[in-house]
């Protein structure tokens, strides 16, 4: 029997879900909802989906038992909360809530209701990250000392855009958006922070979010880590995310591609030196592709999970994880005003003191 | 088709095995001129044609191409629409209404255009907005030959996972009718496509699709893929051949050659070395 699955917000995440749910075997999509009439229009027109405009209406029509909702982040806790009342397993876009104790609640919610609650973080699906949350986990590094997560990329470049990302109130902006991923990975691979300090978050083109953050994290353990997030940074192509460990044995750096690491003393299979593995080499077959196997990954993943035969490897709990962080951040940055502007000239006028201080010395001599 | 095509993703920082060598590699094609540089080597290695994605630098090549007829006569392009990136960028920044809007000819105003002719955008048909845009990417080549015209993965295998596969269609009759070429459809996922297009009715299609010993980005695995080959009719071109460097490159280019039907072989490489190395594997395996 396939799972009945309703699918709600039909954006740039919503769409991508959309085929590879409809392509999985296990899944029937039994309804897609959106506020867009024109999306609507075009799928119902040219595809067998039933298509509503309304969420009650496709939750009373459709008998679901599952729902991806991919709608903006503001959203995300009052639709997983009625979706949990209709009895139904959630897979939710990342980040999950905007306010952690949110995020606590639905997790107990889902919990006692025995559901699958699995959250958008597809980075958990991709074979380099998994291969480095091993060799971690299995000490190959030593004491964990310090880590670097960051994430670049190019999605506000210039001082408009109109969409929810770039606002405020409906969860927009790098913090959400592309450190959730960083923070997140680092939550997967090591261990959640539970401080952070130094928190700059700041606008460089857009007018009501903040474009780029970068924090300090502290780790139970007294490890440090640093953060930095960027999406207005056009030399990546796509969105790139990497961490870099260091241990006492040894240092780990990994990004969707490539795992490098380089060990001070042998350890279980691994000499000593360098090491390189490839996602070529790390990555599980997939059922149908679109964009990168971790897509498609994680939706089979959600599948397995509610037949049972997984443990949930992106769940609400981790995704909570994720959501206090995201707040220790927030919070962090309200402290450190100074941070908030950029200067508007261009560059700093470093070049006019060094001149002025060379002609003064000129003039000095002579 | 001819046998061997020369691929584009070296000069765009696309590596799927390493984000360091794919930066080096759009700093080292950082401008035009070191693309023609090499594409110049493939035609000295006997490459017949270029197949790249409609990226805005390649307007830059195609229009050195055009002031140089005597020197690219035996040029062909197979364009392969759209460049994803940008139409995935233009999205998260704009929202999909008005990313169609800044991708649309003369920023859009072809689109004010039909809204204010009193159609609604809900009404707007598809199959008018893809041929537009279909046109808007074709624009840069203009009196240059495109006899095969690709639609690219991410957007072919989007149609395919929603079912919209209509628009195979819409696509195969436009190319065909006001380009006078062939459509050819990028996919990673072979057989599903291979289900689609038979049913709406595309026979014989031309499929580029990965296909590689290692099995590599082959949903469905490779016994998937070699059945397909075995079994149904349609004209394979081998993409991801060498799987990122996962095979050697003799192992993995006899495998393809050695494959039923695959008509031609698509690589990218920077190298003059690699470049007349490749071609004479795909020579010597096919002969």
């Amino acid at each position: 029997m396939k799972i009945r699955t309703g699918l709600l917000g039909l954006g740039k995440m919503g769409i991508s879900h959309l085929a590879i749910a409809n392509s999985h075997p296990e899944i029937e999509i039994s309804g897609v909802c959106d506020s867009n009439p024109i999306l609507l229009g075009a799928l119902r027109k040219n595809t067998d989906l039933h298509c509503y405009q309304n969420l009650s209406e496709m939750l009373s029509s459709e008998r679901l038992e599952a729902i991806i909702i991919a709608t903006p982040s503001r959203s995300h806790a009052e639709l997983v909360k009625l979706a949990l009342n209709h009895n139904l397993h959630v897979f939710c876009e990342k980040p999950f809530c905007l306010d952690p104790t949110d995020s606590m609640s639905l997790t107990k919610e889902m919990a006692s209701r025995s559901l699958v609650g699995q959250v958008g973080y597809h980075f958990r699906f991709v074979g380099t990250f998994q291969k480095a949350r091993e060799l971690v986990r299995s000490n190959h590094l030593g004491r964990i000392n310090h880590i670097r997560a960051e994430a670049y990329g190019p999605v506000v470049l210039r001082p408009r855009g109109k969409t929810w990302r770039t606002q405020r109130h409906e969860g927009g902006g790098c913090l959400y958006d592309y450190a959730s991923h960083a923070i997140d990975l680092v939550n997967f691979i090591y261990d959640t922070p539970d401080r952070v300090s130094g928190t700059v978050k700041r606008s460089i083109f857009s007018r009501d979010v903040e474009d780029e953050v970068y924090s300090t994290l502290l780790f139970p353990s007294g490890a440090t880590g640093q953060l930095a997030a960027n999406w207005s940074d056009d030399s990546h192509r796509k969105m790139s995310v990497r961490l870099t460990i260091w241990g006492s044995n040894g240092r780990l750096s990994v990004d969707r591609q490539e795992l490098q690491l380089h060990l001070k003393s042998p350890c279980g299979t691994y000499r000593e030196g360098w090491h390189v593995e490839n996602i070529t080499q790390l990555t599980e077959p997939t059922s149908y592709y679109l964009r990168g196997e971790e897509y498609s990954a994680q939706i089979d993943h959600f599948v397995q999970c509610i037949a049972g035969k997984a443990e949930c490897r992106s769940s609400f709990m981790t995704a909570s994880s994720a959501d206090s962080v995201i707040n220790m951040i927030v919070e962090d940055a309200q402290g450190n005003c100074h941070a908030d502007e950029l200067q508007t000239t261009a560059v700093p006028a470093a070049s006019r003191t060094f001149f002025h201080a060379l002609s003064n010395r000129i003039s000095a001599r002579s | 088709m001819e046998r061997v095509l020369f691929g584009d993703n070296q000069f765009f920082g696309v590596n799927h095995a390493s984000e360091e060598k794919a930066r080096a590699q759009s700093i080292h094609f950082r401008d035009a001129e070191s693309i023609i540089r090499v594409l110049d080597i493939a035609m000295e290695a006997d490459i017949k044609v270029f197949m790249c994605t409609t990226h805005t630098k390649i307007g830059e090549i195609t229009d050195h191409v055009r002031k140089n007829p005597a020197k690219y006569k035996q040029l062909e392009f197979y364009p392969c629409m759209p460049y994803a990136h940008k139409y995935a960028n233009a999205m998260a920044e704009h929202g999909p209404v008005d990313a169609l809007r800044q991708l649309l000819p003369n920023n859009g105003s072809m689109m004010g255009a039909i809204v204010k002719g009193g159609i609604s955008l809900a009404g707007l048909n598809v199959k008018g907005l893809a041929e537009l845009l279909i046109d808007a990417e074709m624009n840069m080549f203009h009196g240059l030959r495109t006899p095969v015209i690709f639609l690219q993965n991410v957007v072919t295998d989007l149609l395919l996972g929603i079912g919209f596969h209509e628009a195979f269609r819409t696509f195969a009759d436009h190319v065909r009718t006001k380009y006078n070429a062939e459509a050819g459809f990028i996919t990673m996922n072979l057989p599903a496509l291979l289900v689609a297009l038979k049913e709406v009715g595309i026979i014989n299609p031309i499929i580029c699709s990965t296909i590689n010993k290692a099995g590599f980005r082959m949903p469905g695995g490779l016994s998937a893929y070699e059945n397909a080959l075995k079994e149904h009719e349609f004209r394979p071109v081998a993409m991801s051949v060498l799987a990122s460097g996962a095979i050697s490159p003799k192992e993995a280019i006899e495998y393809v050659c050695g494959l039923p039907k695959v008509e031609s072989i698509v690589f990218g490489a920077s190298t003059r070395q690699n470049i007349f190395e490749t071609k004479r594997l795909i020579d010597a395996f096919s002969s």
